[in-house]
């Protein structure tokens, strides 16, 4: 037995997502013109072995500051299916 | 003279480490390139390195481990688990770290650069974030050298002189959240931290494309506040012979024509980084030197 916990790391308010922005411009290019704005984000699905909620949610915390994301450009929201 | 010890850092998608293990061996330096296995001991006996073997630790650029998550995250997150307290002794006595291009993006993401020292922490203070391109920028740079004494790596170059060196990367924009860029900034200049900005033929601060991925500030290099690590996004190692550069034939052309036949420089201006570093290595083991009588 495992949970899934799905992390996503986005850019944080004010960073420039030249990605999304690119994206945008080349489905504007491609007919769609009503798309306003395109932002990109990065999805992780983790398992992990089942533990307390609260130990849970500070170890994937804890994996988001340590590697997942950079607090300098990212915000991230973590999600688990218990 | 012992010659000064070079370790050069290689996991899987590193690149350029021959380059630089050669600018570093012409130069007479006694350089190695070492896997990142050898330094944590998962190899066979003869193979294990020992980072206190050596003067100085090179991390070269590429794209270790794929890029993947960020550029840099995860050799960073590598070298910290296996290696934190060996690289802390390291620059804690004061021996010289490089980081070129996805080597400064490891140093970043360890935080050890800027890594001011009024909050020392693990966390990283700035980013090498995506170009604002979206694209691999590749293309000689022109990077004014702006330390005033204090980078280990450049007490050889003259503070206001231009050197051209290629860049190669897509997340190269150095990058400061917007509350804290008027007390970062002035801080850098304090501290003597920013060692490259990007410029134009002129030698002004100009933007896309001479700064080739939008860099807050134009910044191409920094240092710590010690000045023993330096991470640049340009590869000086690509720039060791004047014929490296892709418009030597029709710069050295242009130049005959306007100054007539006369001999010219052989060298690239990446080759006074590693000079530098080796000639104050080799003057700090003078320094260290104890003399018995």
């Amino acid at each position: 037995m495992t949970i899934e916990v799905e992390v996503t790391i986005k850019l944080k308010h004010g960073v420039a997502d030249p990605e999304g922005e690119n994206t945008k411009k080349a489905l504007n290019l491609l007919g769609f013109k009503n798309v306003r704005s395109v932002k990109t984000m990065k999805t992780f699905r983790i398992e992990i072995e089942p533990g307390e909620e609260e130990k849970v949610k500070y170890e994937v915390e804890e994996m988001c500051r340590k590697l997942l994301a950079n607090p300098v450009i990212h915000d991230y929201e973590i999600s688990v299916a218990w | 003279m012992m010659p000064s010890k070079i370790c050069i850092l290689r996991i899987e998608g590193t690149n350029c480490e021959l380059e630089t293990f050669l600018s570093f061996k012409r130069l007479g330096a006694s350089a190695e390139i070492v896997h990142l296995k050898q330094l944590i001991g998962a190899v066979k006996e003869r193979e294990r390195r020992n980072l206190k073997g050596y003067d100085l630790l090179v991390i070269p650029g590429g794209f270790s481990s794929g890029d993947y998550i960020r550029a840099g995250a995860i050799l960073a997150a590598r070298i910290k688990g296996a290696l934190g307290k060996e690289i802390e002794d390291f620059t804690e006595n004061g021996n010289p770290v490089l980081g070129i291009c996805n080597g400064f993006q490891v140093l970043v993401e360890m935080g050890l650069l800027p890594g001011f020292t009024h909050e020392k922490t693990e966390m990283q203070q700035v980013a090498l974030t995506t170009n604002d391109s979206a694209r691999f920028e590749c293309r000689p740079a022109l990077i004014k050298h702006e330390s005033k004494g204090k980078c280990v790596f450049t007490r050889g170059i003259e503070e206001g002189s231009i050197l051209k060196m290629p860049c190669a990367h897509a997340e190269g924009k150095f990058f400061i959240e917007e509350k804290k860029r008027e007390e970062y900034i002035p801080l850098l200049e304090e501290n003597d931290q920013i060692v490259f900005r990007y410029v134009d033929t002129d030698g002004t601060y100009a933007s896309y494309p001479w700064n080739p991925n939008g860099s807050i500030y134009n910044v191409a290099g920094i240092c710590n506040p010690e000045g023993n690590i330096l991470g640049l996004m340009p590869h000086p190692e690509r720039a060791f012979y004047a014929f490296m550069d892709s418009e030597w034939s029709r710069a050295a052309r242009e130049r005959r024509r306007e100054e007539g036949e006369k001999k010219e420089d052989a060298y690239g201006d990446g080759k006074r980084i590693f000079e530098s570093v080796l000639d104050y290595l080799q003057s700090r083991r003078f320094l260290k030197r104890k003399v018995y009588k």
